[in-house]
């Protein structure tokens, strides 16, 4: 359902379905070249859709333990480097391994391995 | 009006697999992340599973003049790997590390009604708006 979101975005739209960059764009925080009402269309269809999943087949069953500050700080983390790296799991992972692109292989390599060095630190050093 | 309904259509699509494969609930994205606990390949499999129509759809793109409902394909062309690419994905790698939340699923999952989620989608914002401040300084 993912990748066929991404087809349907790029064969209709011609874009590429990231969330981060559409989100930049959505509210008018990036140069970019996508019509805002376009990727505010996008990114308002993410919670309708996972909306939809919950009502007709299960609600997520999530707990989030995280402290405040702990969330605001990943919250800036993942904001800043998905800008400076130009996307995020989506744009990079979804769609930019899927064109074969070198620059989104680098970048889901470099934040797939962050995010294990994170949790690794986080989980088994710190033991939080 | 008739350019945004495919975009609307195509996040709702989007959400919905998200919360299909419970990408949505952090607890099962740092599971994948942890490799050295009790390790959960859902997520392996399902940016596997996304990456095959995905790449049937850009290899379909690439013998179109243009898409179907707009007048050109907008593909980034660079190849280049510069430095703040690898800075930004590990800066993002972390954060994501952090609370098993990327943008997708965050926005997505404001669906459930979480203030954890609200108030990490918030930050999410203000560090892009940060990011827009000090992009003059980085020229």
């Amino acid at each position: 359902m993912i990748g066929s979101a991404a087809a349907l975005l790029l064969l209709l739209s011609g874009r590429i379905a990231g969330v981060s960059g559409m989100l930049a764009e959505a509210s008018r925080m990036a140069p970019g070249g996508t019509p805002w009402p376009l990727a505010a269309a996008f990114i308002a269809g993410l919670p309708l859709g996972a909306a939809l999943i919950a009502l007709a087949v299960r609600q997520p069953d999530i707990r989030i333990s995280a402290s405040v500050p702990l969330l605001i700080a990943a919250g800036l983390l993942v904001g800043f480097g998905t800008r400076l790296g130009n996307g995020c799991t989506s744009g990079h992972g979804v769609c930019g391994m899927a064109r074969l692109s070198p620059r989104s292989i680098v970048a889901t390599l470099t934040f797939m391995a962050a995010g294990f060095a994170t949790v690794f630190l986080v989980r088994h050093v710190l033991g939080a | 009006m008739r350019a945004l309904l495919p975009a609307l259509v195509a996040g709702l699509l989007f959400g919905a697999g998200l919360a299909l494969s419970d990408m949505v609930n952090p607890a099962r994205v740092l599971g994948f992340l942890d490799l050295a606990g009790d390790w959960d390949p859902t997520l392996a499999f399902v940016m596997g599973g996304a990456l095959i129509p995905s790449a049937a759809g850009y290899a379909l793109a690439r013998r179109m003049r243009r898409p179907l409902l707009a007048g050109e394909f907008r593909i980034p062309k660079s190849r280049k790997l510069e430095p703040r690419l690898l800075a930004g994905a590990a800066l993002f790698g972390v954060g994501w590390g952090l609370i098993g939340l990327c943008p997708g699923p965050a926005i997505a999952g404001l669906a459930f009604g979480l203030w954890q989620v609200a108030l990490f989608v918030a930050a999410m914002l203000a560090g892009m708006g940060a990011y827009r401040l000090v992009t003059p300084l980085l020229r």
